[in-house]
């Protein structure tokens, strides 16, 4: 008992050293070397100013941007508390809440996943389904062809990876950075 | 439904079969001592590392000395985890200045990841420093893992061994699934999922200037405008690989591999998937392998591909049918989306990733989501929830899955014998009264925990009740799929359910300490046994254990048992729920 409580309390803090320390410290140097943008968060800016990262969704809820989901990290798209509400399908709370998304997004048959709330609560897309059913009040409220829009939004939608995994999807933040670049 | 997800669901399938195979071929090579190519960099690793801790490779050991060495290395990793929890805030790596972790929540969680469960009371990026996360965390990864794959390889060897008395050299195997097998596997994956954009840094967490400002009503009522992001941050792609690869499923952050920097791209998503079977899959042809009967490795391997693809197939009806409950809502699957459930899922994976990634990590004992189980629909939620009361046996976790499918094969093997009326034989070996008293210990051990902490916590409305998120039936899931999660060490929750308090830390530590441990020590008494007996020739009355009615037996073995015993509590639970859902009735 003695020599397996030696042999045990040296295995783990030598393991320790080389599982915690070593390898991801490794991983990190290598990462930092060969992908340095990925390993940091594909942050985005604009004037020389932090807005955002490329893979973290941000809120928008004003009618001259396309909207995000709902976010349940936080207040909303808390990128240092993510959540999904963990809201049961029979809960009245959620049902309600999805009706009252129903009604401030002014669509017939809005898409569902406009007004549900993802599960890390920072998901940075929406389906096209959901951007392109926003395109009429946008186009309204910044006074643009809808058409034109429409063709826009439609050049923004990111295909399956590899045309089979995953499901095709519009990043919002990118949509709205180029939306207020100028179409 | 639609036709791409069932052709993402048969290419996941697919793959899991193409790497069962080889990787099973290897590791067995590796438990064997046989020569490999990576003997070349770990076998100088190998002999440093028994110098350094006084281990002795030939020394073997009887199931007893084995399960000795393995509770006193798994306790001596608990306490190093312990310690790091409670002193973070006087370690290094630690820039958002959190403070040491509360006593409870660090006896929790450092049990939690001892035993490969890795239930998380806790949000993660606000709770555990970087260090934290690399020393006591994800160094349990391995370790949980590499215990598993050792007592799987231990048992396998108590079936392939004739009058011995001896499984093997517990420090042996421990170092070299590590070495050979984890590692090398875990640095591989780790470079693809950073270039697919997962995180890996140790810098603060970053601040960003939303381009939309907010304006939200706090909890205390009051309008204020959010003008910033904060970002979390931290060195993920290392602790994520060995997170799936290891079936051990805790989150680098609070929504696991629903967050955009552990899972960003539905490649990401599909390799974790992958990663999550790799080696339970593989174990099966090891078995195969090992006791020189390939084809009894396919067979069990068959049998449990035939319960997870009824399991996908389930989640995935059930969640692309999406909630009656809602009213203007489109939640028919197209193709500008998919449609169904939404609620708690990401939109880069959809309903077909969603359902299939719910349904592997429960089937293994992994425990990571990219979703989030509580709002599944009812029927869907179950899936996840029955993955687990099976056993967790369908792959399973790393090692866990395989020692426990074994037990169930000396059941099914026994009935079998019943059925014909003579002493039924496994691979030769006499299956007795004693092998069976200890694997119906193993299989009742399961149940106990679960339902008898499960009534006890209804029973409690302060202590039990007030930490529930949703009502009515639903509250009854979320109990018990804690009480699941926790004593089948699989660690995924219905996550509404806030077990952050006394009774939940404490009695989920009891649950995860006991599912782990009460289960082995019965396991590795029958592997003793069954080392120790005579080979017996095959006869016309032996019952093949290569065939599809081997598989088919099997199969209802496990779900007559499980059925038998959960079924009164899932009928008060999730399909109670589902009928009042049909209903129109909410909570």
């Amino acid at each position: 008992m003695k020599k397996h409580l030696i042999t045990a309390t040296l295995y783990t803090l030598v393991t320790a050293v080389l599982l915690g320390i070593v390898y991801p410290l490794a991983i990190t140097a290598i990462s930092q070397l060969v992908f340095r943008d990925k390993a940091n968060g594909q942050l985005v800016t604009r004037k020389d100013e932090l807005i955002g990262s490329k893979l973290i969704g941000q809120p928008f809820t004003g009618p001259t941007y396309f909207h995000s989901r709902p976010s349940a990290a936080g207040t909303g798209y808390d990128a240092s508390a993510s959540s999904g509400s963990n809201l049961a399908p029979t809960n009245k709370a959620f049902v309600d809440r999805v009706a009252a998304s129903v009604a401030a997004e002014k669509v017939n048959n809005v898409p569902v996943d406009l007004v549900t709330a993802s599960g890390s609560g920072l998901d940075p897309d929406i389906s096209p389904a959901a951007a392109l059913a926003q395109v009429s009040r946008v186009a309204a409220e910044r006074h643009l062809d809808e058409a034109k829009l429409k063709r826009f939004v439609e050049a923004h939608i990111i295909d399956r990876q590899f045309g089979l995994l995953g499901e095709p999807r519009v990043n919002v933040l990118a949509l709205n950075l180029a939306l207020d670049a100028g179409i | 439904m639609s036709l791409n997800g069932w052709l993402q669901i048969v290419v996941f399938f697919a793959a899991v079969l193409l790497f069962t195979k080889p990787l099973g071929v290897y590791m067995a090579r590796v438990f064997q001592k046989q020569r490999t190519r990576l003997d070349i960099i770990f076998g100088p690793c190998e002999r440093l590392l028994y110098r350094l801790t006084g281990v002795n490779p030939d020394e073997e050991m009887s199931w007893g000395v084995y399960a000795t060495a393995m509770l006193v290395f798994s306790a001596a990793t608990l306490v190093l985890t312990y310690l790091v929890e409670r002193l973070q805030h006087v370690l290094p790596l630690n820039p958002q200045h959190l403070p040491g972790v509360a006593s409870d929540l660090a006896l929790n969680t450092a049990i939690s990841f001892t035993t490969n469960t890795n239930w998380q009371s806790y949000v993660p990026e606000s709770t555990m420093s970087y260090l934290t996360q690399m020393l006591g965390l994800a160094t349990h990864n391995f370790w949980s893992a590499a215990v598993g794959l050792a007592l799987a390889i231990a048992f396998i060897r108590g079936i392939a061994r004739r009058e011995m008395k001896t499984l093997g050299n517990f420090w042996v195997d421990l170092t070299r699934g590590t070495l050979w097998v984890l590692l090398p596997l875990s640095a591989l994956f780790a470079m693809v999922l950073v270039s697919q954009g997962v995180v890996q840094n140790l810098k603060p967490y970053d601040t960003v200037k939303l381009v939309e400002p907010q304006a939200v009503t706090g909890t205390d009522g009051k309008q204020t405008t959010v003008t910033t992001q904060t970002i979390a941050q931290g060195p993920v792609a290392s602790q994520e690989a060995i997170k799936m690869l290891g079936t051990n499923g805790g989150g680098f952050f609070n929504a696991n591999s629903a967050h955009p920097f552990e899972n960003p791209t539905p490649l990401s998503n599909f390799l974790q998937m992958l990663a999550i079977f790799l080696i339970p899959a593989a174990l099966t042809a090891t078995l195969g392998q090992m006791v020189g009967s390939p084809k009894h490795g396919w067979a069990v391997f068959a049998a449990m591909a035939l319960l997870c693809f009824v399991a996908v197939l389930t989640c995935y009806w059930a969640e692309a049918h999406g909630n009656p409950l809602l009213h203007g809502v489109d939640q028919h699957v197209s193709a500008l989306h998919s449609g169904g459930n939404m609620e708690g899922k990401e939109v880069r994976f959809g309903i077909a990733n969603s359902a299939l990634f719910a349904t592997v990590t429960t089937d293994a004992s992994c425990g990571a989501v990219n979703s989030m189980h509580d709002s599944f629909t009812p029927l869907g939620g179950m899936v996840p929830m029955v993955n687990i009361l099976l056993g967790e046996v369908v792959f399973g976790g790393v090692g866990a899955g395989m020692y426990g499918m074994l037990v169930f094969v000396i059941v099914a093997v026994f009935i079998a014998g019943l059925m014909v009326g003579r002493t039924p034989e496994y691979l030769g070996k006499k299956i007795e009264a004693y092998d069976v008293q200890l694997s119906m210990l193993y299989v009742l051990i399961f149940p106990l925990l679960i339902l008898g902490f499960a009534a006890v916590t209804v029973l409690m409305p302060r202590l039990g009740l007030s930490g529930l998120a949703n009502h009515g039936p639903h509250g009854l899931s979320e109990i018990l799929y804690a009480y699941t999660s926790a004593t089948g060490n699989n660690g995924s929750a219905f996550a509404g359910l806030n077990a952050n308090t006394h009774w939940y830390n404490y009695t989920l530590g009891i649950a995860m300490f006991f599912g782990r441990f009460m289960m082995i020590i019965p396991m590795l008494a029958i592997a003793g046994n069954l080392a120790g007996k005579k080979i017996v020739p095959a006869s016309s009355g032996t019952f093949p254990v290569t065939t599809p009615l081997f598989t088919i037996l099997l199969t209802a073995v496990i779900v007559i048992v499980g059925a038998l015993t959960f079924f009164p509590a899932l009928s008060l639970s999730p399909i109670l729920e589902h009928l009042l859902l049909g209903a129109g009735q909410t909570f």
